[in-house]
């Protein structure tokens, strides 16, 4: 087998295809949409050449129905998406949160509300990710800020999802999915996958829903001697409803064990020029590409500035922030929304630093020469 | 045929709690009962079946029997159960789902999968009301009767369920009621091998809602209303429409033979693979 990188010029949706393709990913469910709807066609090529299943639903309620059936059948699944099917997915995305059902959602974000700026780029579904749907859950967000991540993101994703027995999302806005690079792309042979646990005990003894130490319960497929049941209900340790508040509480705790168990593996975060940095930019997504630009420029000028990129949403990485604190005068966060990550970075500063805000939400990006703008006003 | 205490001890689940959360006099035990009898005549295998259903009375039913039981979102059983089966075509999937999950909540799930033929069968059971929020009126409540959200009458037009999923391309039609236990075995049997999407409406009564606002009397004397209404379709067919007036047509309505969703797929899985492998060996 080839064990060399392969060269390509790729966008990001198609990064994110092949993200799924090396992962595993064997199932496909969506519904067509700008600006993702490329991910879809790749797939709706590739995964029957590979013995998978494509599928286009009749929306997006069905899409991600569709590949939660599969899930639960043994396939890793995934599905991409925009906004407005986001905000429909939204619905049995809760579903796999409650029945702990791996899977992926891909959503290339385009403006909002609404039908919003469908091929202009934006930031607005952060929130969105971590609380469309009703109810307390635990959800795990990347935000690619490359192609190239674009397409480890995915497989990083889709390994998440099996690990945890939870959705993950990769939140991807419209300048990653439609730019062009040069990526390389390793060799299937190099690319670790992870499998969710099944159960190794008689099915007579299985209990779908006990977790083991990890926190995660193993998952039989249906279809292979361990009948059990699925629901969207709160459920006991065997998977069927509850009303009982201790076991009611054991199951919505435990989706959040879970997670707080995995945090720091969970959690994506680079950090560029931070030693000696005074000032942070915190950027996600396309923004990362302007920042990095823009402290480039900084930095030859004198100004100690640095870079936290969050690779990882949600769990909010608060540690990438908090470690830095002591030595950081200002902080500034730029997104193409109104402030969505804004808000968690002043709760987790508390007070510390001067945290500032650099918004967009017409459809166009933050030019790095803005970024330098505002930073330099903020250490003034 | 399997004996009651027999087909509880081989398809109840012996670690749920019960009661059942069916009232008494419901219909949906009766369907129940039916399918398992339907499923025990043919000998299934239970780890081959997946029982998948949506929300209200009805997508309680797979809680309770041994199966691979999936209970979904509202009106989403069939896009689940589709997932699943492409998934595993291996599986027998069944769907139990209401009238106002399968065809309001719903229905463009429903419409599109008979329009698929995907190898499923669904069940609906017809009690025109929605039970367990407490008698709302559902897309089957007759026009002019009463429901919790339309005590001075229904002003809308019932579905007629066997119509539409024939108009939107099931492969197999069936309609009977909770009274006509033998015929209703009979057609789950057949629709669970029939190839393709097939799907079996089921009249039933909901004494606590629609038959107590309505006054339609006890869960009995709602069992002889089906008894009284329902024609066979092998004697309504002889019958000019003037006498067919307020009665349901019952038996197989329609059945043929068309393609099969997974089997077509496969048919794409084998033309991808040797373009793939076409493409391959030019490149070498």
């Amino acid at each position: 087998m080839n064990k060399k990188s392969s060269y390509r010029l790729i966008q990001g949706n198609e990064a994110a295809a092949e993200g799924a393709l090396a992962a595993g990913v064997s199932f496909f469910a969506g519904y067509p949409i700008t600006p993702s709807t490329e991910i879809a066609e790749i797939l709706a090529d590739r995964l029957p050449a590979n013995g998978g299943t494509f599928i286009q639903m009749e929306d997006e309620i069905g899409s991600i129905a569709a590949i939660i059936g599969a899930s639960i059948g043994g396939r890793k699944v995934l599905t991409a998406t925009s906004g407005p099917g986001f905000s429909l997915m939204q619905e049995n995305l809760g579903f796999a949160c409650l029945a702990e059902v791996p899977l992926v959602i891909v959503n290339v974000m385009r403006g909002g509300p609404s039908t919003g700026m469908p091929t202009s780029p934006s930031q607005g579904d952060v929130m969105q990710a971590r609380w469309g749907t009703h109810g307390d859950h635990p959800i795990i967000v990347l935000s690619p800020g490359s192609v190239e991540e674009a397409f480890h993101y995915t497989v990083k994703a889709v390994n998440f999802a099996e690990k945890y027995r939870n959705p993950v999302i990769v939140l991807m806005d419209e300048i990653i999915g439609h730019m062009r690079a040069r990526v390389s792309l390793p060799p299937t042979s190099m690319i670790e996958r992870v499998n969710r646990v099944h159960p190794n005990m008689p099915p007579e003894w299985y209990l779908p829903y006990e977790r083991s130490a990890t926190g995660v319960a193993p998952m039989a497929s249906f279809g292979d001697g361990y009948r059990h049941h699925v629901t969207g209900l709160v459920h006991d340790a065997k998977g069927f409803p509850t009303a009982d508040p201790n076991e009611a509480r054991n199951n919505i705790r435990g989706l959040f064990t879970k997670i707080e168990r995995g945090f720091r593996e969970l959690c994506l975060v680079d950090y560029e020029f931070m030693d000696d940095a005074e000032h942070a930019i915190i950027a996600y997504g396309g923004m990362v590409l302007s920042a990095r630009s823009a402290l480039e420029q900084l930095r030859k000028s004198g100004r100690k500035v640095g870079l936290i990129k969050l690779g990882t949403l949600w769990p909010f990485p608060r540690f990438a922030l908090e470690q830095y604190l002591p030595q950081l005068k200002t902080i500034l966060v730029p997104e193409l929304n109104m402030g969505q990550i804004y808000r968690e970075v002043l709760r987790v500063n508390a007070g510390k630093a001067v945290v500032e805000k650099l918004n967009r939400v017409n459809g166009t990006i933050i030019t790095p020469n803005e970024i330098v703008k505002t930073v330099k006003g903020l250490i003034r | 045929m399997i004996s009651n205490s027999e087909l509880v001890n081989k398809y109840f689940r012996h670690n749920k709690k019960f009661p059942h959360i069916w009232c008494p006099g419901c219909g949906i035990g009766t369907i129940l009962g039916n399918m398992l009898r339907a499923i025990d005549a043919l000998a299934l295998d239970k780890n081959e079946i997946a029982f998948v259903s949506g929300i209200g009375c009805t997508g309680r039913a797979p809680v309770y029997v041994d199966f691979n039981t999936l209970h979904t979102t509202h009106g989403r059983a069939l896009p689940f159960a589709t997932g699943l089966k492409l998934a595993r075509p291996e599986l027998k999937v069944l769907v139990a789902t209401g009238d106002g999950d399968a065809t309001a909540i719903g229905g463009n799930h429903l419409i599109h999968a008979c329009r698929r033929n995907i190898d499923i069968t669904t069940i609906i059971f017809n009690n025109y009301i929605y039970g367990m929020t407490g008698g709302q009126y559902s897309p089957t409540t007759p026009h002019g009767d009463k429901a919790s959200t339309c005590k001075l009458g229904n002003i809308e037009r019932p579905f007629n369920i066997s119509q539409l999923v024939e108009a939107a391309g099931a492969t197999f039609v069936g309609r009977t009621t909770s009274y006509h236990t033998l015929q209703l075995q009979n057609i789950i049997k057949k629709a669970i091998m029939h190839k393709g999407f097939s799907v079996v409406e089921v009249i039933t009564h909901c004494p606590t809602t629609y038959g107590r606002i309505n006054k339609k009397g006890s869960a009995v004397d709602m069992l002889k209303w089906q008894k009284e209404v329902a024609v066979d379709k092998s004697r309504a067919d002889k019958m000019d429409p003037k006498e067919l007036e307020g009665k349901i047509i019952t038996g197989i309505l329609m059945e043929k033979q068309l393609p099969e969703f997974c089997e077509q797929y496969d048919t794409i899985i084998e033309k991808a693979q040797s373009l793939k492998n076409n493409q391959q060996g030019k490149s070498k």
